[in-house]
């Protein structure tokens, strides 16, 4: 059977790890490289690298160290940030990344998920959906432009309209990051997620809100993802990988050990 | 990390030459540094003497079957890669484009292996089939040299070749299918061994050994 993926985030600012609180304050972690053999050691099931400065400075992300990473990891991984092309796709994809995540892109130009999906295969384009759950009107919309608060917008779609069109459009995975929950360790948002769950045929991916291992049972449950991705409890060693996959197992939870 | 026991076989390993087929797919590098992260050196070449003079060839492959089949047409490899005599290791597409037929593109590939590449069969699971997954190996094939039945290895695709004579091990999403294939000196495997952790390096290893 398929087992179900722990997935730790990188995000990445200026070369090195970091991580905010609700997207933002940002602070420093370490070096991509050790913190990515570290997870992989503890036995991650994959690795996914947000380059949280790229689409806000109209930047693509320095490639350098993604041939670096691919050098020294044999779990499969994913570049995200400021991949607006395809040309920015195959240079990801040569230096060695397994996967690459579209986000702010594929909003400005939805046709960029079809020319990655035709010439890549769709197995290899991931679209990262960032969304928030506004109270007042009780929508689920996606935001644009996360990785900088200044500039960090709502777009016109509803998360699940989006997560509808990205799938027309040959996305091969989602991850929904719930803009509400990131940082802040309160558990994944089960809700929302299940939602999604309903009308995501492709493998979808929970982020935002991972504080202690129960948090991952349920989503696991409840939601029925295929991943849970997560990044403070694991950088800052709240949680570790192997104790949790453990845990997961005891809880029935089919995990490769 | 290369562990300092397999530096120690480096000088005698090098003498085995390996070649990745430079097939202008994007995964050659993943797979190059897998294979030195066993101790060997390795090349990745579209030319015709050194592919011929290789030892042992990888052909990955990632993307589409029409774009794979295209790109070895457009380098004149066709021909070469089916007269070639060495073990050769097909990997995730590349495993594909050693199969008949592949209905992605619907496009005549290899004719190496047996069968057809068709989409899988998507009721009651996701596709594409993308995570760990464990597989079946045939019992005492060299190829699974110390991978135990239930290993878990690294899959992404939504193409699969049935199972066949040609199987040497099988896994299951939603319905049963081709994990890896072997005839004569063409072997292929549907999942990506540089990215399976332990069981895929002890793979490549075992394919290098042979």
């Amino acid at each position: 059977m398929l087992a179900k993926r722990i997935i730790p985030c990188l995000d990445v600012k200026d070369g090195k790890v970091v991580k905010g609180v609700k997207f933002r304050n940002h602070e420093l972690i370490g070096d991509i490289v050790p913190l990515a053999q570290r997870y992989a050691a503890e036995g991650a099931d994959e690795l996914v690298f947000y380059d949280i400065t790229a689409s806000a400075d109209d930047r693509v992300v320095d490639k350098s160290w993604v041939s670096r990473v691919a050098e020294v990891i044999d779990i499969p991984f994913c570049v995200a940030g400021g991949i607006k092309s395809e040309e920015d796709a195959a240079r990801i994809l040569e230096f060695g990344a397994d996967k690459v995540s579209i986000n702010s892109p594929a909003l400005a130009d939805p046709s960029l998920i079809n020319r990655l999906a035709a010439k890549f295969g769709v197995q290899c384009i991931v679209i990262g959906i960032d969304s928030y759950f506004d109270e007042d009107t009780e929508e689920y919309k996606v935001y644009q432009f996360t990785g900088d608060e200044t500039r960090t917008q709502v777009t016109k779609w509803t998360t699940f309209e989006w997560i509808k069109e990205v799938q027309k459009r040959g996305a091969g995975e989602i991850v929904l990051n719930v803009m509400n929950q990131d940082g802040v360790r309160g558990g994944y948002d089960t809700v929302q997620l299940s939602k999604a769950r309903k009308i995501c045929k492709v493998p979808l991916i929970a982020s935002g809100g991972a504080g202690e291992m129960a948090h991952f049972t349920t989503v696991f449950k409840e939601a029925d993802v295929d991943g849970a991705l997560a990044a403070s409890v694991f950088h800052k060693q709240v949680i570790n990988i192997g104790e949790l996959k453990e845990y997961l197992r005891d809880q029935d939870v089919e995990i490769r050990t | 990390m290369v562990p300092d026991s397999s530096k120690d076989t480096t000088k005698e390993q090098t003498n085995s030459c390996v070649v990745i087929i430079d097939t202008g797919c994007a995964n050659l590098s993943s797979v190059k540094f897998a294979i030195e992260r066993l101790g060997y050196s390795v090349t990745v070449s579209r030319d015709a003497t050194v592919l011929r003079n290789a030892d042992k060839l990888f052909l990955p492959g990632v993307g589409t079957a029409q774009e794979a089949m295209k790109n070895l047409a457009e380098r004149e490899l066709i021909e070469l890669v089916k007269n070639l005599t060495q073990p050769v290791l097909g990997i995730c597409l590349g495993m594909q484009l050693l199969a008949e037929f592949s209905a992605e593109g619907n496009v005549a590939t290899l004719g190496l292996i047996g069968g057809c590449i068709d989409p899988m069969p998507g009721e009651g699971v996701r596709l594409p089939h993308m995570g760990w997954n464990q597989i079946e190996p045939q019992q005492d094939h060299p190829l699974f040299k110390d991978i135990p039945s239930g290993s878990y290895f690294y899959f992404v695709h939504s193409y699969a070749l049935a199972v066949g004579s040609d199987t040497i091990a099988t896994c299951t999403h939603g319905a049963p299918f081709t994990a890896a294939v072997n005839r004569d000196n063409f072997y292929g495997v549907q999942f990506h061994p540089e990215r399976s952790s332990k069981a895929g390096a002890q793979l490549i290893k075992n394919f290098l050994e042979m």
